[in-house]
Order: structure tokens, then sequence, then C-alpha cells
């Protein structure tokens, strides 16, 4: 059962927690030299909606969707027709992980809105700034991709 | 993968400029050691004889929010400031205070301080009857000994009634190096 809902550290605790890891996942998927860019990119979307977060649970999987949704704009922009990069899994924890793998086949932004929601608990104020998007589409993308799973269930 | 300083200061100097902290801070080097200076949007909120961050971040976040971060650029002016002060070519400050959450007493009292003139002294006293409350000396002294910004607010200017220098939450040492580096005592 969860405790009392911990307070959000200040940003300097939370930056230096997590710079690392998220340089080494950009790197990954970016390379050396676009990866320092979508470092700040990051970062700055994190600093733009950290004080509305509601509440500290999750916060790695929160900054480490916004890199990867940071990863797949700069994709995006870099070569338009290209395939989509590969997502990496977040290690760890029971609820999310079946999900992860449950929500395979989805769409990229509706799998991360189902994850965020479903298994990370995240409302949707939270997922948008994962997404870079509104609250309105993160909610749409969350039943979008709940209803593709429900359809993909019941043809099989 | 480790972030490098370079990458690191960028970051740090995108989010000044984009406007979203807060707070910031930094540790600034003086010659009575180093302090902790941090700002928020409406001016100077702290200025610490513990330059541990950790001592502060808890009561910063309270004060101006959750978006703090360590962003030296940010305490360009008061760094400059306080460099200029300590090379006794600045006799008073120009940097806006942030003195949010301060009782209306304590917000009076900081204000007769900052007119207490480089170079010189006052007493308690002094101060408890320039807030029209004479009796209130010890008062006076608590919000002396609690004092966010020390130097820029300057206690140490403020002594006991017999010319004793009585007490510095930075240290007797450092007010006697203060007030010698004002020309107050030899």
């Amino acid at each position: 059962m969860m405790e009392a809902v911990a307070t959000i550290p200040p940003f300097e605790t939370f930056y230096v927690e997590h710079r690392d890891e998220v340089l080494g996942l950009l790197r990954r998927q970016l390379g050396r030299d676009r990866a320092d860019d979508a470092f700040q990119e990051t970062f700055l979307r994190a600093l733009r909606a950290y004080d509305r977060l509601s509440h500290a649970e999750h916060l790695r999987a929160w900054v480490i969707t916004i890199a990867r949704n940071v990863a797949l704009d700069v994709h995006r922009r870099t070569r338009p027709q290209g395939e989509l990069p590969e997502l990496p899994h977040v290690d760890g924890e029971p609820p999310f992980v079946e999900l992860a793998a449950l929500t395979d086949g989805l769409p990229p932004k509706e799998r991360a809105a189902v994850v965020l929601r479903y298994g990370y608990d995240l409302d949707y104020d939270q997922i948008a700034t994962a997404l870079g998007s509104s609250p309105v589409a993160a909610r749409q993308a969350a039943s979008s991709g709940v209803r593709r799973l429900r359809n993909e269930r019941s043809t099989r | 993968m480790t972030v490098t300083p370079d990458l690191d200061r960028r970051f740090r100097d995108a989010a000044v400029r984009a406007d979203l902290l807060d707070a910031a801070y930094d540790v600034v080097e003086t010659e009575i050691g180093p302090l902790l200076a941090a700002t928020t949007d409406r001016g100077l909120a702290r200025l610490s004889f513990d330059p541990d961050p950790e001592a502060h971040l808890e009561a910063l976040a309270r004060l101006a929010g959750p978006r703090i971060l360590r962003a030296p650029r940010a305490l360009d002016a008061t760094r400059r400031e306080l460099d200029e002060y300590f090379a006794r070519r600045r006799h008073a400050f120009d940097l806006t205070l942030d003195l949010r959450g301060l009782p209306d007493f304590t917000v009076r009292v900081l204000g007769e301080l900052a007119r207490v003139p480089y170079g010189q002294t006052a007493t308690y006293h002094d101060l408890a009857v320039r807030v029209g409350n004479p009796n209130a000396s010890r008062a006076v002294g608590t919000v002396m000994n609690r004092n966010r910004i020390p130097i820029v607010l300057p206690c140490h200017r403020i002594v006991g009634s017999s010319g004793s220098l009585v007490g510095y939450a930075g240290g007797l040492e450092r007010k006697v190096t203060l007030l010698r580096l004002e020309g107050a005592i030899l």
C-alpha cells in the first residue's frame, strides 16, 4: 500500500539523481552529438511541468518518458520518413512491467499514455508533459490505446 | 554515462534564460568564507554562512516553490556586489530583496537596519526605538540572529549598549572582520 504521498523534492535533487541515466538513454538513441541538445530539452520540459506535479511517485519513469519523447521528436525532425527507434524498456517493478509487455503493439504515444496512466498512475497533466502534448490529447491517447487493446483481444 | 561539466552548465544557464526557476542558488566565495546565496524572481532571499545547500533547499522550496536549481548565472549580480563590498569599492547594495513570509515586526526592524550607514554602528536599543518599540531590544536581537540576508542587511553593525559586540550568527570573528573592513572599529 502507498504511504503518505512523498513531497516533491527540490528540482536540483531530482536533476542530479537522474541526469546521468537520461544522458545515457539519449546517447544510445540519438548518438553523442544530438544527445546533448536533447538532454537540455528533456530537463527544460521537466522543469516546465515540475511545479504542477501532484506527487513525487515515479519521477524516474516520468523523466525517462520525457526523454524518450524528446528523442522521438528529434527522430521525426531529422528523418521524416524513417522508422521509429526502438523504445528501451523501463526496468523495474510489477504493474508497469506487465503493461509494457501487453501494450507492445500500440503506437508509441498511445502506449506511453496507457503505461503512464495505468502502470504508473500519473494524472493527465503529468502525462501531457511527458508526451509534449495537452492533457486532453493525453486522455485521448490513453483511451484510444485502451480501445485498441480491447479490439485486439476480441479479434484474437 | 556522466554529464560533463560543460553540458551541465549549459542546462543550468538555459533554465535561467528560460525563466523557469522558482529559486536559484550558488556558493559565493568571499574573504569571510563561502556563502550560500539564493535568489527568487523577487530578489535575494538568502545569504548564509552555512554553504551546504541541503541546509536550505527545503525552506527555499516552502518559500518559493520546488523548481530550485544551482545556477551560478542567476547570482551574477549578487556575486559582483559582494566582490565590490569586500574590495571596499561598494558601501551600499543595490540588490532587491525577497522578504516574503517574514512577520511585520521583523520587516520593520530590517527596514531600519538597512538604514544604518556603512562604517557605523547602532545598538539593539536604537533599532527598537526607531521601530517605535523601545522595550523590544531583545526581540530586535532575535531578528538580527535570524537575519536571512546578513551583510546586505548589515546586522553586523548592531552592537550592545555598552559597545560590546554581543554576538553574530556567523560567529563574532566574522562580525569583527566586517566592522574592520568598513572601518567602524580598529
